[in-house]
């Protein structure tokens, strides 16, 4: 079992450094972080060359990547620009010209530098540190509310097979799994937030986390969490719900339910106990290998409603190019990814005693 | 499920059998199963309904039609003359839904034809050539399925919009943000076909039609092109059927958040884009083409599930 572990997290360090070349490059190549970054005036070009200097953007690629994974301290800089080295950069540790450059600052992600957010002025961890628990808070919710009433859908429609409860819990499903996200939203918005407020009844807000005027108070925030977390559930809930029926009808066909019956249990024992425990083995690789994108936030629900989280703060940062953040925040999700993929094989291997590594 | 179709016993004569009834091929047996499930003919019916909206509608209006704005009529309510109302500029939503809705479906069915191509050749050559290739192969497969595809369609998005001219194709002006999507849906989706592709390859290898077909010398371009590929056609159909919803989808995500298909050319997703501002003033703007992409969606995917059914009658699964 150890073995096994050791051997994953080995493969997967490979993999994080080609995700992280790839991004890298495709970030490189898709903006020009310095177009923004004189807010509405553009910036005079003797401000752009030095600013690209002291961020570094006008080394060549690799040399770019490099010191975004391991930094620049090692490094001797040129940052006033009067020096010819400005490119002979991997000068470890000698003087140029006899002049002492000063050293770079940065210590590069692998020792947990993640760089400046171009757009905030602050380290990008700091700027995804803002931005994580109101995501976390949301689509955690949304997924504790997905899991919930799937259960209760999937194993009552397993159970009921092909009644009416079934055939209108299926087409249920069946319309939900379609439905973009944002119309559910819109619709939801229309109805709960602006036609009740019409008719006078208590209306849900539509944007944001709280109200400036009431603060923030876990009843502010939970009363604008009820239309997000609603839409992002009415969308999973359809595809988690289909899936626990299957597993449920399967195992409720398997001989050990049979035998469970014919000893004379109650029929609810046999449901919770024998069914419902074999049945959930597989819904845990499901939630673990979906927890890690709960990091990615909903993206299109987070904008819609103004939610203050990872996801608004993505497009935020695509718009301005901000690759430092872009990249923390991608870096981020696949290691958890990674990571997540190796802690549910191990839960699976102490949940069913049947799997060997 | 239902069981196999039993055929009718053919009748011992000595004339050849195809003056006899011809027995009931593969392909009639599966068109059998596909219309005994009562999801999937509601699916055809509404997805033929939603394409004859989108041909003949553009007998009725011109595209120059769909793009005219008259910002004197701005956000006016649905009316006789405009029968969804007029957008944020006095453009006729009615025409435009039309016209966007054959770009949408155009590349929800280009972008799965590109996500098909990659899946199979990706998995094809992993499932057979095995090694290294499939190590190789297999691991960038995992990395892709590493990033939220979502975020990943943005950021590639960013790096290539713009930098697409627009292209001339049947006649009609198309903003090259169409070409960037389609290519760009199709290089995200890819990944999950070729595991899929990758498995049946595996296993079919082992088959004894296979082992015979090498050690009969086929070249392994022959292998692979006359046995192992119409092999793995049922999955490759069924996915790809249920890959236009999801292309539809992500047009539509991407666009609606800005990123995507290029004005002036409409898409039913970038119609959606700035409406969000109009919830309460202006229904009409998000309402028509989000149900429009609501019933597309969902009878494509009531097809693919059909399609499972009807290709696969061992699949217990009914998701």
């Amino acid at each position: 079992m150890f073995k096994y572990i050791l051997r994953r997290a080995l493969q997967a360090i490979p993999l994080l450094f080609f995700i992280s070349f790839a991004l890298f490059g495709l970030m490189q190549a898709s903006g020009d972080p310095l177009a923004t970054f004189g807010g509405r005036q553009p910036l005079q070009p003797d401000d752009r060359a030095r600013l690209a200097r002291q961020m570094g953007l006008d080394q060549p690629f690799l040399v770019q990547y490099l010191i975004w994974l391991t930094g620049d301290d090692w490094l001797r800089w040129d940052t006033d620009g009067d020096r010819l080295a400005d490119h002979a950069i991997i000068v470890p540790l000698a003087d140029l010209e006899g002049q002492p450059l000063p050293p770079g600052r940065r210590y590069g992600i692998i020792r947990g530098d993640f760089g400046a957010s171009v757009q905030m002025r602050k380290p990008a961890i700091e700027v995804i540190g803002d931005k994580i628990g109101p995501t976390l808070l949301l689509m955690g919710t949304a997924q504790v509310v997905i899991v919930i009433v799937s259960l209760v859908i999937g194993i009552l429609s397993a159970v009921r097979q092909y009644t009416w409860v079934d055939s209108l819990l299926t087409s249920f499903s069946f319309v939900m799994y379609s439905f973009p996200i944002f119309l559910i939203a819109l619709l939801l918005m229309y109805l709960f937030a602006i036609k009740f407020r019409e008719w006078g009844l208590p209306y849900f807000p539509i944007s944001g986390m709280f109200d400036p005027r009431g603060g923030v108070t876990p009843q502010e925030i939970a009363w604008h969490m009820v239309l997000p977390v609603t839409s992002i559930s009415l969308i999973s809930i359809a595809g988690y719900s289909r899936y626990i029926r299957s597993t449920m009808l399967e195992v409720i066909n398997s001989d050990y339910i049979r035998t469970a019956r014919a000893k004379g249990l109650s029929e609810r024992r046999t449901l919770m106990v024998h069914a419902f425990k074999n049945a959930s083995l597989p819904l845990v690789t499901l939630i673990g290998l979906d927890i890690p994108f709960l990091l990615g936030g909903a993206v299109v629900t987070e904008q819609l409603f103004g939610w203050p989280g990872l996801g608004s703060q993505f497009i935020n940062s695509i718009n301005a190019s901000d690759f430092p953040v872009l990249m923390t925040l991608l870096m981020m999700i696949s290691v958890a990814v990674v990571i997540f993929q190796i802690l549910t094989d191990i839960t699976y291997t102490f949940l069913d005693p049947r799997i060997r590594y | 499920m239902t069981a196999n179709t039993s055929e009718s016993p053919r009748p011992v004569t000595l004339t050849h059998p195809s003056a006899q009834h011809p027995p009931r091929s593969q392909m009639n047996r599966v068109a059998r199963r596909f219309l005994r499930h009562r999801l999937a003919v509601t699916g055809s019916v509404m997805l033929i309904a939603i394409m004859l909206y989108v041909t003949l509608g553009a007998l009725i209006f011109t595209e120059a039609q769909a793009n005219y704005n008259d910002t004197s009529r701005r956000l006016e309510a649905p009316s006789t003359q405009h029968p969804f109302g007029t957008d944020t500029i006095g453009r006729d939503i009615l025409a435009r839904t039309i016209y966007g809705g054959q770009i949408s479906l155009l590349i929800g069915v280009f972008a799965v034809s590109v996500s098909v191509t990659v899946g199979v050749m990706v998995g094809v050559v992993s499932g057979y050539y095995g090694g290294w290739i499939d190590g190789l192969l297999m691991r960038f497969t995992e990395a892709m399925l590493c990033i939220p595809s979502l975020l990943l369609l943005l950021v590639i998005s960013k790096f290539l919009g713009g930098r697409i001219p627009d292209v001339n194709f049947l006649g009609r002006e198309f903003s090259g943000s169409v070409i960037v999507i389609i290519a760009i849906i199709g290089l995200t989706s890819w990944m999950y076909l070729a595991r899929i592709v990758r498995a049946s390859v595996l296993s079919l290898k082992q088959a004894e039609f296979i082992v015979a077909a090498e050690a009969l010398g086929a070249p392994t371009r022959r292998v692979i092109l006359a046995h192992i590929l119409p092999n793995i056609l049922a999955p490759v159909i069924v996915s790809a059927t249920l890959g236009v919803a999801g292309a539809i989808l992500s047009e539509a995500y991407i666009s609606f958040l800005g990123l995507g298909v290029k004005p002036p050319t409409a898409t039913w997703g970038n119609m959606l884009d700035g409406a969000s501002r109009f919830i309460a003033e202006a229904p009409w703007l998000w309402l028509c083409p989000g149900v429009l992409i609501l019933i597309t969606v969902m009878s494509i995917n009531f097809v693919g599930d059909g399609l499972r059914d009807a290709l696969d009658p061992r699949s217990d699964n009914k998701v």
